[in-house]
């Protein structure tokens, strides 16, 4: 039985690990070879790296980084920030990455994920998909996807944008909470729910999740691995001692 | 265990399949003390001592580019000598018959085998760490939580070759090995401390396999 992923997140700006609140309030919080290495020596099931100032910068996320924590660790790392074309995902394979994910391009030209997915695998072609509750009426779902680090609102309904982005080729959703993200209020449950009524693909929730039992509930809604980064990052809780406390929760986790 | 010593220092070369997360197999086998090397050439697969067939892309895509490159015949030659050659995912399906997510294309044909989709209750891809069963007979493959990431599967271990098994929603082959050859549907080189292990089990006694298997000696050093 496939076990549930315990994923830390690092937010990497000019080449430190950051963490703000609704991705705003940026603080530093490390260097990211040194907090991987410290994550996977606790438990970590992966590494997610998200350049958050690539796409605003106009350039694709820095190779130095990805190549400093691949040498550091031997578990999957997902790195996002930039990627516009596949060649840009290609690129990040080479600097180190095992899978790439997509945000701001793939809303802005679907075909990328088809074009990632064929060449790479559905494995390879990682949906982030940053959503928000939706201020009006018109989604179906009550989420609308939010794209250059949640500073556009885009008008996409987010469970059609992950249904039509799966049937594209996408073969995870890296779903973000945007009212959630940093705030330690847990997962948005509905938003997961919604999600995964949508789609088939793994899911993995982010925002908002700051102890065990956001978790568990967070797989309960739906999710098949779990992201946090602050209560990591700042110390509340090792990955070992989070882990424990999932088991005994009953949630199925690598020991 | 004088034999298992005989691949130490060998070298270990990495098959550009174009469509893999080559860097990260490089890491792995730095972190071992290796200098891995990407392969340039049939003459490069032909000679090293160890050669590595990674690949997270496609099935068409990595088969063009071995037959682009003219690679499969010396493949072939090391695959079916037994010399010490690793398959990691789709490395692994490239190695068999044909893949169902490449209707048409023919792969390898090392073992005998057709790689189908992942059905039934799990999800597809399979995403992340699961556990594996492996005989007792496996030199290499041993019994663990092991990372994977794939879409398809291979559903019997390839006949006279000694496989490890998994369950997503259905039965899978999550590796099989003979004599210096291992391929894994799972990715030792992110599998933590079990992958590494592995790739060490592999480094320090396929050479030891493969000459007890049926190594042609005078064949290779002709060529190398």
């Amino acid at each position: 039985m496939l076990n549930v992923r315990v994923i830390p997140c690092l937010d990497v700006k000019d080449g430190r690990v950051v963490k703000g609140i609704r991705f705003a309030n940026l603080a530093d919080q490390g260097d990211p070879a040194a907090l991987a290495r410290r994550y996977e020596r606790q438990g970590a099931d992966e590494i997610v790296i998200l350049d958050v100032s690539a796409t605003a910068d106009g350039r694709l996320a820095r190779f130095e980084t990805i190549g400093r924590v691949r040498d550091e660790i031997s578990i999957p790392l997902t790195v996002g920030g930039g990627v516009r074309t596949v060649e840009d995902g290609g690129a990040l394979l080479q600097a180190g990455a095992d899978r790439v994910s997509v945000n701001t391009a793939a809303v802005e030209q679907p075909e990328l994920l088809a074009g990632l997915s064929s060449r790479f695998g559905a494995q390879c072609a990682v949906l982030a998909l940053d959503a928000a509750r939706a201020p009006s009426n018109g989604f179906p779902s009550g989420f609308e996807v939010l794209t250059h680090s949640g500073r556009n609102r885009t008008g996409l309904d987010a469970a059609e944008w992950a249904r039509s982005a799966t049937e594209m080729g996408a073969g995870e959703i890296l779903l973000t909470s945007f009212d959630r993200d940093g705030t330690r209020s847990g997962y948005d449950l509905a938003l997961i729910g919604a999600i995964r009524e949508a789609v088939s693909v793994p899911i993995v929730a982010s925002g908002g999740g700051a102890h065990p039992g956001h978790m568990r509930a967070a797989v309960d809604a739906g999710a098949d691995a779990v992201l946090a980064a602050s209560i990591f990052h700042q110390g509340d809780w090792s990955i070992g001692r989070l882990k424990d406390r999932l088991q005994q929760l009953g949630v199925a986790v690598r020991r | 265990m004088n034999a298992a010593r005989i691949g130490t220092g060998g070298e270990v070369g990495i098959v550009p399949t174009g469509v893999a997360n080559l860097e990260a197999v490089r890491s792995a086998f730095r972190r071992l003390g290796r200098t891995p090397r990407v392969l340039n050439s049939a003459a490069d697969i032909e000679c090293a001592e160890y050669v590595v067939l990674p690949g997270v892309g496609s099935f068409a895509d990595g088969m063009a580019e071995l037959r682009r490159r003219g690679w499969e015949d010396a493949l072939r030659r090391r695959v079916e000598s037994l010399r010490p050659t690793l398959g990691i995912c789709l490395g692994l399906q490239l190695l068999c018959d044909a893949s169902d997510e490449a209707p048409g294309i023919p792969g390898l044909g090392c073992v005998s085998g057709r790689a189908v989709r992942l059905n039934g209750a799990g999800r597809v891809p399979q995403l992340g760490w699961n556990g594996i069963a492996a005989p007792t007979a496996a030199v290499f493959l041993r019994p663990g939580i092991v990372y994977f990431a794939n879409s398809y599967r291979l559903e019997e271990v390839p006949a006279g070759w000694t496989g490890a098994t998994g369950r997503h929603g259905t039965r899978f082959v999550a590796g099989f090995e003979r004599g210096g050859v291992l391929a894994c549907q799972f990715h030792p080189e992110l599998s933590g401390r079990i992958g590494a292990a592995l790739l060490n089990r592999w480094l320090e006694g396929a050479p030891a396999e493969a000459s007890g298997a049926m190594m042609d000696r005078a064949r290779m050093a002709a060529a190398c």
